[in-house]
C-alpha cells in the first residue's frame, strides 16, 4: 500500500478551496495550471487506501471554508460554483469506490418545469447541490410532471428541485406536487427561480429556496 | 511610478483648426496684446522685444509672434513630479496622451453628514434621513483629506481640497502650513498655490528637507498659480509668483480661467483662442525667466450661468472649452493640467455624481495628462465633501477602465480556450474564468454603494471612516522635529 502523506490530503483541501478541478485548471489567481487537481489528489489517496468516507470528510471541511470566505465577502459566486465543480469532480471519481462499498450519496432530482427554457440558475444550484456532495440528477428544461415524477420513483431520489422564471410556467411547479402526491411518492420538493415566492411555494406544498444557497442548507439541514 | 491611462484621444478639432486657434492667439497677443499689473514682468518682455507702454498702474505689452513661439518650444514636454513614494512619482509627456486624476480647488467650505431621525407626523414611522451641515475648513480638515486621498486609489496627485481657515493661520504661516498637512498625510505628489511669495523658500526647504535634505532635486511639490485675470491681464501678485517659481526651476502650473459669456466670448473658437492666449503669456514669461522652465498648460475654462453670472461648471460649454484646452496642450507638447469632476449640484451623491461623469469622461478621453478637480467637489469648487470623493474615486476607476488599452491579441486563444471549454460543460457558464480578473483588481465585482440616496451615502460615509482609520505612513520623526525647529507649523497638526 502507497503511503499517503497528510500534505497529500491537504492539497485536496487546497484544491476544493481554489476550485482547481484537474491539473489543467487555473487557480483563482490564474495560475497552478499543470500541478494535480482535486481528481488526481482524489485518485492517488484512493490508490493509498484512504477510505472513501475519509475523503468525503476532507472534501466537506474545504467547502466548508469556502462558504465561509463567502460570507465574510472573501469569496464571489464564481469562487463557490469553481470550488462545487472540483468537488462534483472529486465525487465522480469516488463513486464507484462508494457503491462497491455499500455508501452512496442523496440523491436529487432537480428540473425547470414544462413550458420553461431558462436554466441559469437551475444550473447554478445543480452544481452547488453536487459540491456540496448530493447525486444530482438534472433533467434539464422543459420537462414535463410526468418525466420528474417517473424519474424521482426510478431514482429513489430525497429530494426533487423545481425551478422556472415566468409566471406562466410557475403554475407547473403545483401540478408536479399534485402528481408526486397522487402516486405517493415521499419526497421533498424544493422550489425557486424568479418568478416563485415563500407564498406560492406554501401553497403548492413545496419548500421555498430563494437562492442557490439556500436550497443547499435546506437539502444539507434534512 | 503612477503610469496613468493611456488613451486614444477623442479629437474633436481637425489639425487646421487647432493652427487656426494658434494663429488667433499670437494675433490677439501682439494686438490688443495683454495688459500687466505686474511691473517686473513688463519689463522682462520689454527686455526680450515685446511693445510695451506704461499707463497709471499698469502696462500695456504687445508680444511679438516670434517670441512666443519660441519661448513656447523651450518649455520641456516631459516633467517630472515626484512624491515621497517614489511609487506615486509621475512623469507627465506633453506628447502621450496619458491620464491621471487628482484633487483640487481650496474649498472654503467643508460639507459634514449626519444621519438623524425623523418621525413622520401622518403615520409616526421613524427614519434617518442625512442632514448636511457646512462649515469653514481648517488644518485639521486638510489633514483628513490628504489622509483620505492617500488611501483613494485613483487619485494621482493632491492639490488642497480645504483652504485652512483657522484663526492662527496668518498670511506668513499658511503656505508652510498646507504643505506640511498634505506631505505628512500622504505620499503622493503634492501641488498647491502660494499664498505669500516671500514663503516660496521656506516651502521649497521644507519639501527638500522631507526628500532627503538641502539641495534634493527631487520636486515632491510642485505650484499653481492663475496669473491671468482674464480677459488677458497679467495679475500682480500671481504673476510674481510665476517668476518667483520659475526663478527656482520649481514645476509650476501656468493656469488661467476665463468665463464664456462674461470674461471670455461665449463661442468655442473665441474662447479656446483667448484661453490659449493667456496662458502662452504666462508659459514665455516663465521660459523668459527661466529657459526650460517645467511648465504645465494649466486650462481651466467654463462657462457661466446667464442669470446671475456666476460659473456654470455643469454647463456643456465648459466640457466643449476643456477638450479644446487638451487638444491646444497637446499641440505644443507641454502636459495638460485640465479640469473634470466639477459640477453645479450642491449636496453628495447620485446627482452629483451624474453631473460630474460628463467631464470626468469627456477629459480623460481627451488625453490630459493631469486632471485636477476631479474629487468631491460641489457647487462648483465652493464645497469639498469626502463621501462625495469616495463615490469619485470609484466612478473615476470606472473611467480608467473603459479607457484603458485593449489586449485582444493576447486574449483571443484564451478566449477561444474557454468557450469551447464551457460548451462542454452541464451549467454552461464562465464563472471560474472570471476570477482571475476579480482577484487581480481589473473588475469590480459589483457596485458598491447600490441603495436609494440615503444608503449610497451611509455606504460612502461607511467607506470613509474606514479609510481613515486605515494607517498612514507620516514623515519621520527626526524629520519632522527639524521641520519644527525651523517653521511654524500649528501646534494641533504636530
Amino acid at each position: 500500500m502507497i503511503k499517503i502523506s497528510k500534505e497529500t490530503i491537504e492539497r485536496i483541501k487546497e484544491n476544493v478551496v481554489k476550485g482547481r478541478r484537474n491539473k489543467e485548471d487555473e487557480d483563482f489567481e490564474g495560475g497552478s495550471i499543470g500541478e494535480p487537481g482535486v481528481e488526481e489528489l482524489v485518485e492517488e489517496v484512493l490508490k493509498g487506501g484512504v477510505k472513501p468516507k475519509e475523503i468525503i470528510d476532507y472534501i466537506n471541511e474545504a467547502m466548508e471554508v469556502v462558504g465561509k470566505r463567502y460570507e465574510t465577502g472573501e469569496f464571489f459566486i464564481p469562487d463557490m460554483m469553481a470550488s462545487a465543480e472540483a468537488v462534483s469532480a472529486g465525487m465522480k471519481v469516488l463513486e464507484p469506490y462508494l457503491s462497491s462499498t455499500g455508501e452512496s450519496m442523496d440523491k436529487i432530482v432537480i428540473a425547470t418545469v414544462e413550458g420553461d427554457l431558462h436554466d441559469i440558475g437551475k444550473n447554478i444550484v445543480a452544481l452547488l447541490l453536487k459540491g456540496a456532495g448530493f447525486n444530482v440528477i438534472d433533467l434539464g428544461t422543459n420537462v414535463s410532471a410526468e418525466k420528474i415524477v417517473e424519474t424521482v420513483k426510478e431514482e429513489r431520489a430525497k429530494f426533487v428541485g423545481l425551478s422556472a422564471l415566468l409566471t406562466t410556467t410557475m403554475r407547473r411547479m403545483g401540478e408536479v406536487v399534485d402528481k408526486l402526491r397522487a402516486e405517493g411518492v415521499a419526497v421533498k420538493v424544493l422550489a425557486g427561480g424568479a418568478a416563485v415566492s415563500a407564498e406560492y411555494a406554501e401553497q403548492i406544498g413545496a419548500i421555498y429556496c430563494k437562492d442557490a444557497f439556500e436550497a443547499v442548507e435546506v437539502a444539507k439541514g434534512d | 511610478m503612477r503610469e496613468g491611462v493611456l488613451v486614444k484621444p477623442y479629437e474633436r478639432l481637425e489639425k487646421e483648426q487647432i493652427e487656426k486657434i494658434h494663429e488667433a492667439s499670437l494675433s490677439i497677443l501682439s494686438d490688443p496684446g495683454i495688459i500687466s499689473y505686474n511691473r517686473e514682468a513688463a519689463e522682462i518682455f520689454e527686455d526680450n522685444g515685446a511693445e510695451v507702454s506704461s499707463h497709471n498702474g499698469y502696462w500695456r505689452v504687445s508680444i511679438p509672434e516670434r517670441l512666443v513661439e519660441e519661448s513656447v518650444k523651450k518649455a520641456p514636454s516631459a516633467v517630472k513630479l515626484s512624491a515621497r513614494d517614489k511609487e506615486d512619482s509621475l512623469i507627465l509627456d506633453g506628447k502621450e496622451p496619458r491620464v491621471r486624476f487628482g484633487t483640487g480647488s481650496e474649498s472654503n467650505i467643508i460639507l459634514d453628514i449626519n444621519m438623524e431621525d425623523f418621525v413622520s407626523e401622518e403615520s409616526g414611522i421613524k427614519k434617518s434621513f442625512p442632514v448636511f451641515y457646512r462649515r469653514r475648513g481648517t488644518v485639521q480638515d486638510l489633514c483628513q483629506a490628504a489622509h483620505l486621498c492617500e488611501h483613494l486609489q485613483n487619485v494621482d496627485f493632491f492639490i488642497r481640497t480645504v483652504n485652512i481657515q483657522d484663526e492662527e493661520i496668518t498670511e506668513d504661516n499658511k503656505d508652510i502650513n498646507k504643505f506640511y498637512a498634505s506631505l505628512n498625510n500622504m505620499k503622493k505628489h503634492v501641488m498647491a498655490g502660494l499664498t505669500n511669495v516671500e514663503k516660496l523658500d521656506d516651502v521649497i526647504r521644507m519639501a527638500e528637507i522631507i526628500s532627503g535634505g538641502r539641495g534634493s532635486k527631487e520636486p515632491l511639490i510642485s505650484f499653481i498659480t492663475c496669473v491671468t485675470k482674464s480677459p488677458l491681464q497679467l495679475v500682480e501678485d500671481t504673476t510674481q509668483n510665476l517668476i518667483e517659481i520659475a526663478k527656482r526651476g520649481y514645476p509650476v502650473s501656468v493656469s488661467t480661467s476665463p468665463q464664456g459669456g462674461s470674461t471670455a466670448p461665449l463661442q468655442e473658437a473665441g474662447m479656446l483662442a483667448q484661453l490659449n492666449a493667456e496662458i502662452l503669456a504666462g508659459i514665455t514669461l516663465a521660459q523668459l525667466v527661466r529657459k526650460h522652465t517645467p511648465v504645465l498648460y494649466g486650462s481651466v475654462p467654463l462657462r457661466v450661468r446667464m442669470d446671475n453670472l456666476d460659473n456654470m461648471y455643469g454647463a456643456p460649454e465648459t466640457n466643449l472649452y476643456n477638450m479644446g484646452g487638451v487638444q491646444m496642450a497637446r499641440f505644443y507638447e507641454i502636459p495638460c493640467y485640465s479640469t473634470a469632476g466639477v459640477g453645479d449640484s450642491k449636496f453628495p451623491g447620485i446627482e452629483a455624481s451624474v453631473n460630474k461623469l460628463l467631464s470626468h469622461l469627456f477629459i480623460a478621453l481627451s488625453g490630459a495628462q493631469y486632471i485636477h478637480y476631479a474629487f468631491g467637489l460641489l457647487e462648483g469648487t465652493n464645497t469639498f465633501s469626502p463621501e462625495q470623493a469616495i463615490l469619485d474615486d470609484l466612478h473615476i476607476g470606472m473611467i480608467k477602465s473603459i479607457l484603458k488599452e485593449q489586449r485582444i491579441e493576447e486574449e483571443i486563444e484564451d478566449s477561444l480556450k474557454e468557450i469551447r471549454e464551457v460548451m462542454s460543460t452541464s451549467h454552461k457558464m464562465f464563472t471560474r474564468y472570471a476570477r482571475k480578473y476579480l482577484r487581480g483588481g481589473e473588475v469590480i465585482p459589483f457596485y458598491p454603494f447600490d441603495g436609494d440616496a440615503n444608503e449610497t451615502l451611509i455606504k460612502a460615509r461607511e467607506r470613509k471612516e474606514e479609510l481613515l482609520s486605515a494607517p498612514i505612513d507620516e514623515i519621520q520623526e527626526d524629520v519632522k522635529k527639524e521641520i519644527f525647529q525651523e517653521f511654524d507649523v500649528l501646534e494641533r497638526i504636530k
